[in-house]
């Protein structure tokens, strides 16, 4: 429809939209996080949600307890090998559709603490993420800006069609097998529908 | 800092060979400016020694700072020998380099104050007989409470087992873990990925995780 | 003396001795009181994904009806090796890792780990950096106390609103921390033998204020906060703490003092120059969950004496000990013991040097950890809901506790 023409009928009060358009609005300004923080980064997710920043202006007022109610994981902290199918669990737990926000270096790749024997090297190995957000801890407006990236990725989310959004295709699985203790390491160390290592070519 | 206001390492030495019949205590010093040089106590009468430092009313030890594990692996000492050998008909001496290897072991350091009292430290040493099959060593939680989740951090990451701890199994790692992380020659699992610019141990690393696909060239 | 080993629980014994060997959790009530009703113990685990276990802690709960029967915390869900990392890294190369172990007090974790370190090398600190050291690692003693005491009021039921004033003070000293430091949370500020970097232009009076400021919110959070009929019923006489038990378990900080024993290291060791300052030292008469935090907000009066005085009277001069050496620092073969008093209790560091670059042994001595000796002791017979204040009133952080 013509955007000039969408604009005058608006003035009249007619408001013309899709259902999908009116869907991914209601869906992207009420994201409800999991409360779920694992290390120093979720006291900046904590101070993202306090008054200064104020995360429920966008949305996200309430952190679920219980990962039945809630739509998005913020992973904020080191994941550690021992935590990990716990992560998992929680993912798994989520109703679709289900959203993963990274935040920080150790929940990205590992961080500082990368050449650790506890530490998973990115929770992406486990289950798919949407949004990284980089920083040692990010500031909370980091935080903020991820979540407005997302919701401009949820807004632009097709539900029909050959290109919909994951949650609704059957192909793809909304839950990941969690990880066994092995005796030495996680079993498997990483799901490879999930992730890959990168091939690396080496010229010396 | 405070040092051991009334008494010093010698006195409290002597104090407790005489009350702990038997004890064998051994001082080690400390080369650093912290001037903070320790007792090793051995492993048969560590927990009479300890209810002693705790129960005298002059030394009153009652309150175990810190427990630490330390793994001293063996040491490799090369010096050389001299060998006399018989070589056509004259004896001669030869200087021969021999390896000599000193074992390494496992410690467990505590460091003790008096919260009574207000002086300290005191620190205690407890070692293993080797860092192999012997690893067995008192546990001073009867005597410090406190000692407790120290102590089965220490069994957890360096495989000291502590006799008479009332609940020894893993800290900090899964119950199914079967290495301990601390120890020197721990090698950790290989979940290697890319590294823009190895250099040094990383660069082996990388190597060894990717030898398949390096191209070197 | 008492040998606190490990007590048999409190109640009924476990697991019940009954004639049925399989009938482990199998326990039948007192036919007066429940009129023969049989119940079951039930085994519950608490976290680690939990709103109010601060961080990835669990703890394995054996529960009859309500009552906690039994309690064992399981650690290590942020195990992140830190001593092991440090091992292969530079001494002043472990110092933002530091940051990271009490990631709410980064400076006080770098003081602590500067001194175990100037202990080992024998460096000294010039004056103004010990006035410096004193005054950022009191602003941070503000702002987790007053967090401290927010969250303990979230996990009683007050969904956030305490919290969101403690928050509103805490933005403020984070503010001068970035002025300073550059990063509101991890610092990495202090240096062997003094500090990074001098203050900016105008930290000095920003700082007056905030201390100026800082009293009136005090009040208003005390007069909201301590007289409360519900916090005063909820806390008053909750995981009561005997004085020798907090000994023999080395509790040490405010929940040490909470049980009456006069330990606070900025006393006792008198490091820094904390000689110079006449602050009182609060004491707690019964060591419940009330006194522990009435200690915190005590202590938050007392810390602003101590930053006024400071303030106040800081000396012009170098900040960085002239001897000390940025780049190739090997200090010679011994070892050190260096503790301070964070604000969680006594946080040391023990290290072992091998005469080369990297620390032969590198060890955190945590205060959370250790303050968690007796979890198990001051929860029993009380109900799950107490056992989360209790556990809020220990203040834990869980990259201290797993490190």
């Amino acid at each position: 429809m013509n955007d000039e023409l969408r604009t005058e009928l608006s003035r009249q009060g007619l408001v013309i939209t899709s259902l999908e358009a009116l869907y991914n609005w209601g869906r992207s300004n009420s994201v409800w996080p999991l409360g779920f923080g694992l290390a120093c980064c979720a006291i900046e997710m904590i101070a993202a949600s306090m008054a200064r920043f104020d995360l429920a202006r966008f949305g996200s007022e309430v952190f679920r307890p219980s990962p039945r109610q809630a739509d998005l994981m913020i992973v904020a902290g080191t994941v550690t090998k021992k935590m990990a199918p716990q992560v998992v669990r929680l993912y798994n737990q989520m109703p679709e559709p289900k959203y993963v926000i990274a935040m920080g270096a150790c929940a990205i790749s590992g961080g500082p603490f990368k050449q650790g024997y506890n530490v998973l090297k990115g929770i992406d190995r486990l289950i798919p993420v949407d949004i990284y957000i980089p920083g040692c801890p990010p500031r909370p407006e980091a935080l903020i800006h991820a979540l407005m990236t997302l919701q401009k990725k949820m807004a632009a989310e097709k539900l029909t069609g050959p290109q919909r959004a994951r949650h609704c295709q059957t192909a793809t699985p909304s839950e990941y097998p969690a990880p066994q203790f092995g005796a030495h390491d996680l079993e498997p160390a990483f799901n490879p529908k999930v992730w890959q290592p990168t091939k690396v070519e080496r010229h010396e | 800092m405070n040092k051991t206001a009334m008494y010093d390492l010698e006195q409290i030495k002597a104090l407790t060979e005489s009350a702990v019949h038997g004890c064998r205590l051994e001082l080690v010093p400390n080369g650093s400016a912290a001037n903070q040089p320790s007792l090793w106590v051995d492993n048969d009468h560590a927990l009479a020694v300890a209810r002693f430092l705790r129960d005298d009313p002059a030394l009153c030890f009652d309150y175990a700072s810190n427990v630490t594990g330390v793994d001293w692996p063996d040491v490799t000492v090369n010096e050389t020998v001299m060998v006399k050998k018989v070589i056509a008909g004259v004896e001669q001496e030869f200087d021969v380099p021999r390896a000599i290897v000193k074992p390494g072991f496992l410690e467990a350091v505590y460091h003790l104050y008096s919260m009574r009292c207000k002086h300290g430290p005191l620190i205690l040493r407890l070692r293993t007989e080797n860092r192999t099959g012997q690893t067995h060593v008192p546990s001073l939680t009867p005597i410090y409470r406190g000692a407790e989740f120290q102590e089965r951090e220490i069994y957890d990451l360096f495989g000291i087992v502590f006799d008479g701890h009332p609940d020894l199994r893993r800290l900090l790692m899964w119950e199914e873990f079967q290495d301990h992380p601390m120890r020197k020659d721990y090698r950790a699992p290989d979940d290697y990925e890319y590294e823009p610019t190895p250099h040094g141990e990383i660069l082996e690393k990388a190597r060894r995780h990717y030898s398949p696909e390096v191209k070197h060239g | 003396m008492v040998d606190f080993a490990r007590q048999p629980s409190a109640g009924r014994p476990f697991p019940p001795a009954g004639p049925n060997p399989n009938e482990r959790y199998r326990i039948v009530a007192q036919p007066s009181e429940n009129g023969g009703l049989q119940s079951d113990l039930l085994e519950v685990s608490m976290g680690p994904q939990h709103p109010s276990t601060h961080g990835v802690f669990r703890m394995d709960l054996v529960l009859d009806g309500e009552t906690v029967v039994k309690l064992k915390p399981v650690f290590g869900y942020l195990h992140r090796n830190h001593e092991k990392l440090a091992e292969n890294m530079t001494y002043l190369g472990s110092m933002p890792y530091t940051d990271r172990l009490d990631y709410f007090c980064s400076m006080t974790n770098n003081w602590a780990y500067a001194l175990a370190v100037e202990k080992l090398a024998g460096l000294q600190v010039p004056e103004r950096a010990e006035y410096i050291r004193i005054i950022v690692g009191e602003l941070t003693r503000l702002q987790n106390h007053a967090c401290l005491v927010g969250f303990l009021l979230q996990d009683l039921g007050a969904m956030g609103t305490p919290l969101m004033y403690a928050f509103r003070e805490r933005e403020k000293i984070l503010d001068l921390f970035e002025a300073l430091s550059g990063s509101r949370m991890m610092c990495n500020y202090l240096r062997f033998g003094g500090c990074r970097i001098d203050f900016p232009e105008g930290w000095l009076e920003q700082a007056k204020k905030l201390v100026a400021e800082f009293p009136r919110f005090l009040d208003e959070f005390e007069a909201l906060v301590t007289g409360n009929e519900i916090v005063l019923a909820r806390l008053q006489g909750i995981g009561v703490l005997s004085p020798e038990l907090a000994i023999n378990a080395s509790i040490t900080g405010p929940m040490l003092r909470a049980s009456g024993v006069d330990y606070d290291l900025r006393k006792v060791d008198r490091y820094g120059l904390y000689d110079r300052f006449a602050f009182r030292v609060p004491l707690g008469d019964h060591g419940d969950c009330y006194d522990r935090m009435m200690m915190r907000i005590l202590e938050m009066r007392e810390t602003l004496t101590i930053l006024d005085a400071a303030l106040r009277d800081l000396p012009e001069g170098p900040i960085l000990d002239p001897k000390s050496k940025l780049r190739g620092f090997k200090p010679k073969p011994g070892e050190a013991y260096g503790r301070i008093e964070a604000p969680k209790g006594e946080l040391g560091f023990y290290l072992i040097s091998d005469g080369s670059a990297n620390p032969f042994r590198y060890r955190v001595r945590p205060p959370s950890l250790i303050n968690l000796t007796i979890l198990e002791d001051l929860c029993l017979g009380h109900k799950v809901a107490d056992a989360v204040v209790i556990l809020g009133s220990v203040d834990i952080v869980l990259g201290e506790v797993d490190r």
